[in-house]
């Protein structure tokens, strides 16, 4: 079935069965590979992206739910890898393997949205469910305070 | 300023006697300095005699015609920050302004490195001879097969495992930063007429103070290149001291790519024509082939290119490939798969018989105790019990295989390219020679991907569908098919006399399908008459390295016990621990080893270290850590300090823990500090500190929620539901990392800093509850007091 989105500010057209998960449409079908495959069940947070705004789980979403809701993802998240959170992760030297990190600032960019000058208290609120396997969670929680203070 | 090298490790002397620098003029200009290998002298292919002098992947740099230099590193970067801290070695050495250097991954290329395969028993060529010996069970054997474990005591550049990548490449990093730096200034030194004692570098240029000349390096390249390289031993280097890139904070250089999503990763790879394929194996282990699949049906399904039994081959065990245009058109072919497959004789295997058998073994542990507790006051003792864990790195096995005719090429995501070579020519009955290896970024390793079984399975079903594939396995896979850290047990006894002073110590490890005990450490060698007994019960569940293979778990066991007999003593455990230290035998024995394999740890840890050179370095690291948590304060019931040191991969790391326990048993971890002395020089201390950081994160999720259980021959746990890790809310809010420098050559962060921190956790507990935990996971013990 033909489904036309809107990702990342673009109208997109995929060919896929309806159940298909937003995941996959993004990395296979649309080449945005930046949104990660890390448990297919909703738990890592590995796949995190923006459905109008909000943080969701792409791997829990199926194109025929998106509709024609706003995606973004990371590689939509800023026109040049500058949105504050991108440069504080950078600046920080969150990333180890890096893997979950896109995940990680899409959750936080979905946190400042809400919540520009966010408590320690806040942030392990709103970022409880992204594992990180390399255990950076001390450098995001300084990432993220660096970030809101821009 | 300049001053005569550091003396090499064993490994890089092994590597000297065996390579010569080279500088290499390049077409259009520019020049390659790098190291070249005998290595292919012992090949078995004629023609790679001939080629023996060709570059081998290993760490080198090209200078190009403008100036700009590439650093090629060759280490897999699995999240370790080797691919930033190793090439700053080479920048530093050379005066390379940071900002102008590019980093780029170097394969295993048949057209531009020389494999050499050996026969099994010899010993691994070095660098180049990628195919070290199959003593961990590599090639062609049936079922899952162990890795081909290069030998991690020799130079192993496209390896990274067992914290070496930092020891074995050091001093040889330097020495092509100071061979690049010298025909560089020599070429300025000819180009002025002034002697070379009079030039000194910086910020990528020459400089002649007397006369106020600068040249920066692009404008003395062309000369640079036609200038001999000197030999190593003619070469000069900077002082330490003099350092101005080591030591310093540098954001990892792939950072402006991970935080915009750029396809860095092997899941992220893609190629024309290729397919996305997923593989259905034995759930039991050790098992036997298919019996049936619906395969026809499953090649009806929408998207599915192709589905086919795959018999038991080239070291690939049997199963069901699913071949699809998409990764959700073979994942939902897969939920619609059923296949039935011989479960052998393992079909009755369960965690829970596997500690029946643990405890039968640990009720003799006395047996071999004969009389040496007989001059003991006091005794006491414990036993430990510790699960199976999974690496679980966040980035499910795949790998992307395009193995047409008589050539296969592969991107993967491993910490073990040679490895991925020979699983990839057993599978496909390549040569070496014939096999290209792309080495990705790894989402997280953790001792997982040194075993590559996921790229000879990929290759073999791209061989058998006809076209490249990228098998994918689920999360699900992930788990169920892990080589996990093997599953333990501890039995204590430690006999104490009249004051309080520790006189015998057994500790009998009781291991389920192997792994080594870890006992080989402190308190052996410090005055205590030591025994370790251990046993092992076989197993069919698949073992290998995890992250700090066995002081993982010893370093609890063995300072968890240790803080037992502090407490029955009557003593401070900071004061009894360093008692025991001082127990060291005031100089070495002779031969400069202490007591067999002590204190190792990991079976890798300080070969050599003698008891009194481990209590020079563990004493003030052990202190500092002390002062830093603030040991001695008074704290209120329910919080609690604990202190807990240990050496393994060359690394000293002692770290101590502040907790607090409600009433109803809920622990925060508040604080923890790390002491770390791991030599001379750290190299990126921002990769370092995250190092440390990490690696005490692990440690904490590991000793506190997961564990895996199987029953009827098959893993239980299958998602991060039911194998849950460590998540923000339950992190530290202070990680402290603090460096203490002494004269050893620099080693690897990433295990030495994992095992010291369940031990400090549980040792603060204790304090905190008087609540000894015994068994891991932590959620098995009650931790409410009143």
């Amino acid at each position: 079935m033909n489904y036309s989105l809107n990702v990342n500010g673009r109208s997109r057209t995929v060919d896929v069965t309806p159940e298909t998960p937003m995941l996959w449409v993004l990395r296979d079908h649309l080449d945005l590979v930046g949104t990660k495959f890390g448990c297919g069940a909703g738990i890592c947070g590995a796949c995190t992206i923006h459905v109008d705004g909000e943080s969701a789980r792409a791997c829990q979403l199926t194109v025929a739910e998106v509709g024609t809701k706003k995606i973004t993802t990371i590689e939509g998240l800023s026109a040049n890898g500058d949105h504050p959170l991108q440069k504080a992760w950078c600046d920080v030297d969150v990333a180890q393997c890096g893997y979950c990190q896109s995940g990680q600032i899409m959750t936080a960019a979905a946190l400042l949205a809400k919540k520009p000058q966010p408590t320690d208290a806040d942030i392990d609120e709103k970022m409880a469910d992204n594992l990180c396997r390399c255990g950076t969670y001390t450098r995001i929680r300084a990432a993220i305070h660096q970030a809101a203070k821009k | 300023m300049k001053t005569e090298l550091p003396s090499l490790s064993a490994a890089e002397q092994a590597l000297d006697r065996r390579s010569f620098l080279r500088l290499s003029a390049l077409a259009g200009g520019g020049f390659a300095v790098g190291y070249s290998y005998f290595g292919a002298a012992t090949s078995a292919f004629a023609a790679d005699a001939a080629s023996a002098t060709v570059f081998s992947p290993s760490n080198y740099l090209r200078v190009g015609a403008d100036g700009r230099v590439t650093i090629y590193s060759a280490r897999p970067e699995i999240g370790q920050g080797i691919k930033t801290s190793l090439p700053m070695i080479i920048a530093e050495e050379m005066d390379l302004n940071w900002k102008d250097v590019r980093i780029v991954n170097s394969s295993i290329d048949p057209d531009t490195s020389t494999p050499a395969p050996q026969p099994a028993g010899t010993p691994p060529a070095g660098p180049g001879g990628f195919a070290g010996p199959g003593g961990a069970g590599g090639r062609g054997g049936g079922g899952r097969g162990g890795p081909q474990l290069p030998n991690l005591d020799g130079p192993t550049p496209q390896m990274a495992g067992g914290s070496t990548s930092t020891p074995s490449s050091f001093t040889q990093l330097r020495q092509i930063g100071a061979a690049a730096r010298a025909v560089l200034v020599e070429a300025a030194a000819q180009t002025w007429g002034v002697p070379v004692t009079e030039l000194m570098t910086e910020n990528s240029a020459v400089v002649h103070k007397a006369s106020n000349r600068r040249a920066p390096y692009a404008s003395l390249v062309a000369k640079a290149a036609t200038l001999p390289v000197p030999a190593n031993n003619e070469l000069t280097f900077k002082d330490p001291k003099d350092f101005k890139l080591l030591g310093t904070r540098v954001s990892g250089v792939e950072n402006p790519d991970i935080v915009t999503g750029k396809p860095l990763f092997g899941i992220d790879q893609k190629i024309p024509g290729m397919a996305y394929a997923v593989f259905e194996k034995n759930p039991v282990y050790g098992g036997g082939g298919v019996t049936s699949a619906n395969v026809d049906e499953i090649k009806k399904l929408p998207g599915v290119k192709n589905a086919f039994i795959v018999t038991a081959q080239g070291g690939v065990p049997a199963g069901v490939a699913i071949v699809a245009d998409s990764t959700w058109a073979a994942f939902s072919a897969r939920a619609k798969l059923k296949a039935a497959f011989d479960e052998g004789a393992n079909g009755s295997v369960s965690w829970a018989g596997l500690v029946e058998q643990a405890k039968a073994a640990g009720a003799r542990s006395s047996e071999g105790d004969g009389d040496a507790f007989a001059g003991a006051a006091k005794t006491i003792e414990a036993s430990y019990t510790f699960p199976y864990i999974s690496h679980a790195p966040l980035e499910p096995q795949n790998c992307l295989a395009d193995v047409k005719g008589d050539r296969a090429e592969i991107w993967a995501p491993t910490q073990n390219a040679p490895d991925a070579l020979s699983k990839v020519a057993a599978a496909t009955g390549l040569p070496n020679r014939a096999i290209k290896v792309h080495v990705t970024r790894s989402g997280g390793g953790f001792g997982r991907r040194l075993n590559n079984d996921f790229a000879g399975q990929a290759a073999l079903i791209s061989k058998l569908a006809g076209m490249p594939v990228k098998l994918q396995w689920s999360r699900e896979d992930d788990l169920k098919y892990d080589v996990f850290r093997p599953a333990g047990f501890g039995f204590l006894k430690g006999g104490l006399d009249a004051n309080g002073k520790l006189l015998t110590w057994r500790h009998h490890r009781v291991s389920v399908t192997g792994g080594g005990a870890g006992q080989d450490n402190f308190p052996q060698g410090f005055g205590v008459n030591a025994l370790n007994p251990s046993t092992t019960i076989p197993s069919p569940i698949p073992t290998y390295a995890w992250r700090a293979p066995n002081s993982c778990s010893g370093a609890w066991v063995t300072q968890s016990f240790l803080d037992e007999l502090a407490q029955a003593s009557g003593r401070d455990p900071l004061e009894f621990k360093l008692d025991l230290l001082a127990n060291a035998p005031a100089a070495a024995p002779a031969g400069g080893a202490g007591p067999a394999g002590f204190p190792g740890g990991g079976g890798r840890g300080g070969g050599g270290t003698n008891p009194q050179t481990y209590a020079q370095r563990m004493i003030p690291i052990v202190k500092l850590a002390a002062e830093k948590i603030g040991w001695g304060r008074k704290l209120p019931r329910g919080q609690g300090l604990g202190i807990a040191f240990y050496s393994c991969h060359q690394g000293f790391v002692a770290e101590a823990a502040e907790v607090t326990v409600t009433r109803d048993g809920k622990l925060t971890v508040n604080k923890v500090v790390a002491a770390c002395d791991v030599g001379h020089t750290i190299v990126n201390l921002s990769g370092a500190e995250n190092q440390g950081q990490g690696a005490i994160v692990d440690g904490l999720s590991t000793m506190w929620f997961p564990s895996l259980n199987f029953e009827k021959g098959r893993l239980v746990e299958d998602n991060f539901d039911s194998y849950p890790l460590l998540f923000m809310p339950d992190a530290p809010k202070s990680i402290e990392v603090h460096f203490v420098k002494s004269a050893n050559n620099p080693t690897g962060l990433g295990e030495p800093t994992l095992p010291p921190v369940a031990p400090a956790v549980c040792n603060a507990i204790f304090a905190a509850t008087g609540i000894r935990v015994r068994e891991f996971p932590l959620t098995r013990t009650s931790l409410k007091w009143s």
